[in-house]
């Protein structure tokens, strides 16, 4: 079926292309709200059943439609846009936030030829596309004209910077490796059961990969930015309504983006663990494994938060400049050698 | 017109306004705004010209970290707005003798390349070739350029720790936290576990009034 539809439009030239490739990001684009629906529902769930609470059950089966009722609720709540803000980068600033958590998806390879865009330099786009989305909650802070709004966006801004750096190295070791930008590649590199995956040799680079990842997304316990106890709720503040929700939908798009990225290039992105699984009627082709990683990734996300206490500023930034990114540079320094190593007397790795 | 120049003229388009808009725009935050555009419609261009490696690096080295620094400096300074009315005809002059010696520079280079260099190959301009300059600008750069580029970050480094010595003027009100002697704390440096005997109250007290024994 796919595979005729790829044909009948491949056979009608550049318009073809064109209304395949807006097929293809519409089927991307269209499940993403609804993932993120569903994970603030788990979100809420799971740290109820940490906390030994229930967490919302009322709405539908078992709580089912408690995002829905969310949604509903905030599209019909007034949008106040605060006297003497900027009411141009007011409205626009939730888009630059949305925008790039939604275009980073082109290049993410769901399985073996499941894909929008084989860029070669799959990585580095989407490293690009998340440098941007800080820009969304900088000129929401400025935007506003409020005092919280502005500390909570320089918060984050500097946050967002100081753990782009320590991630970005964190991707070195994985490029080290498998020798190549472009991730369906490095997932090709991985193959053959989990221990050919590359969080076992870059164990420490992955370590570092997922907790800033929760820094980035400016998830607890790193959630400077919002500090609801002591900048109300940092940039966002006077935000509410759907336009609350816009930012609300990028952040937790950031964190599936994330999670899909570490299990690509950390645990084998598509790969079954062990290689027989992929002949058992399982999970079918591929799909659904990076699914079950994505999810178990997701999971941590959720855990981390109902267990540690907010970071203090300086702290976030210590860890961030001075454990992080010596850690990953001599980390670096050990996969490069270790390459270098096993290139010139064969063997190994 | 084939797509590809279709989509060039557009992103020229939106490259050009949002470049007008940077020189022309009152308000500071949304001249930085419309630069941020310009390069990242720069980027656009570059990528489907076939340089995907330098539009992308553009993006993630100016769009994602300069020029937040720059909106960083902006905001915190507060500026609202420049001059209600332009100085043109102050600036008009020499902007326009140094707009035409740098088109002319570029001109001149642009005739110089025609004559002495080979066109660029086909496939480089065109969009169809799977985009694989990374690896090969990689090689060159760690390969033939290595020293060169060993130099450069050199320099690059020496300017950052200048930088970090000239504006880190210690001050000598400054309070500073250790983390690391935070975080090293033990137990045993803030809590000491006294061990008392146990008091026992005389027997008769206790008979006559039990209110003294618990208290409220």
């Amino acid at each position: 079926m796919i595979q005729w539809l790829a044909d009948f439009f491949g056979s009608m030239g550049t318009p073809g292309l064109v209304i395949w490739t807006m097929l293809k990001i519409v089927a991307i684009t269209l499940p993403l709200p609804l993932c993120v629906a569903f994970l603030t529902l788990a979100e809420r769930r799971v740290i109820g059943a940490m906390q030994s609470r229930c967490g919302p059950i009322r709405v539908g089966p078992n709580g089912i439609l408690q995002p829905f009722a969310d949604v509903l609720k905030m599209l019909f709540k007034e949008v106040v846009i605060p006297a003497r803000a900027n009411r141009l980068l007011f409205r626009f600033a939730p888009l630059l936030a949305l925008a790039p958590a939604v275009a980073a998806w082109g290049t993410i390879p769901f399985s073996e030829n499941l894909w929008l865009a084989d860029l070669n330099a799959g990585l580095l786009y989407i490293m690009m596309m998340s440098s941007i989305g800080v820009y969304g909650i900088i000129l929401a802070g400025w935007a506003s004209n409020s005092r919280y709004a502005l500390l909570g966006s320089l918060r984050s801004t500097a946050q967002l910077i100081s753990y782009e750096l320590a991630m970005g190295f964190a991707l070195v070791g994985v490029i080290l490796l498998a020798n190549t930008l472009n991730l369906g590649d490095i997932v090709r590199h991985q193959a053959g059961g989990f221990w050919h995956w590359y969080f076992l040799p870059l164990f420490p680079l992955f370590v570092v990969y997922f907790i800033a990842a929760i820094a980035e997304t400016n998830r607890h316990p790193f959630d400077m930015a919002e500090g609801e106890s002591e900048l109300v709720a940092g940039f966002h503040v006077e935000y509410s309504g759907i336009v609350f929700a816009l930012f609300f939908l990028a952040e937790y798009m950031n964190m599936i983006l994330l999670s899909v990225l570490a299990a690509t290039l950390f645990l084998g992105g598509w790969m079954a663990p062990l290689p027989f699984f992929n002949e058992l009627p399982l999970l079918g082709d591929g799909f659904l494994w990076l699914a079950l990683k994505v999810a178990g990734l997701l999971f941590i996300f959720l855990w981390v938060r109902a267990s540690f206490p907010r970071y203090r500023y300086d702290q976030i930034m210590r860890l961030g400049w001075k454990v992080f990114i010596p850690l990953t540079l001599v980390w670096i320094v050990v996969v490069a050698v270790a390459v270098r190593w096993s290139a010139l007397f064969g063997g190994g790795a | 017109m084939s797509f590809s120049a279709f989509l060039f003229y557009v992103l020229a388009a939106i490259l050009l306004a949002s470049a007008v808009r940077v020189v022309s725009a009152r308000q500071p935050v949304h001249a930085a705004l419309s630069l941020v555009l310009a390069f990242f419609t720069m980027a656009a261009l570059w990528i489907t010209l076939g340089a995907e490696f330098l539009g992308l690096a553009l993006v993630v080295i100016y769009v994602g970290a300069v020029m937040v620094l720059f909106l960083f400096v902006l905001m915190m300074l507060d500026v609202r707005q420049t001059d209600k009315t332009p100085r043109w005809r102050l600036h008009l002059i020499p902007a326009l003798a140094i707009g035409a010696l740098m088109l002319l520079e570029i001109v001149l280079l642009i005739v110089d390349g025609v004559k002495t260099k080979t066109a660029l190959p086909e496939s480089a301009a065109s969009m169809d070739k799977p985009l694989d300059n990374t690896r090969e600008l990689g090689k060159l750069l760690f390969e033939d350029y290595l020293y060169s580029l060993e130099l450069v970050g050199v320099l690059l480094l020496v300017g950052m720790i200048a930088a970090i010595v000239l504006t880190h003027r210690q001050s000598r009100f400054a309070k500073r936290q250790e983390v690391s002697e935070q975080i090293a704390v033990t137990r045993d440096d803030r809590l000491r576990v006294v061990s008392m005997p146990a008091e026992v109250e005389a027997e008769d007290a206790t008979a006559h009034s039990p209110d003294k024994t618990g208290g409220h």
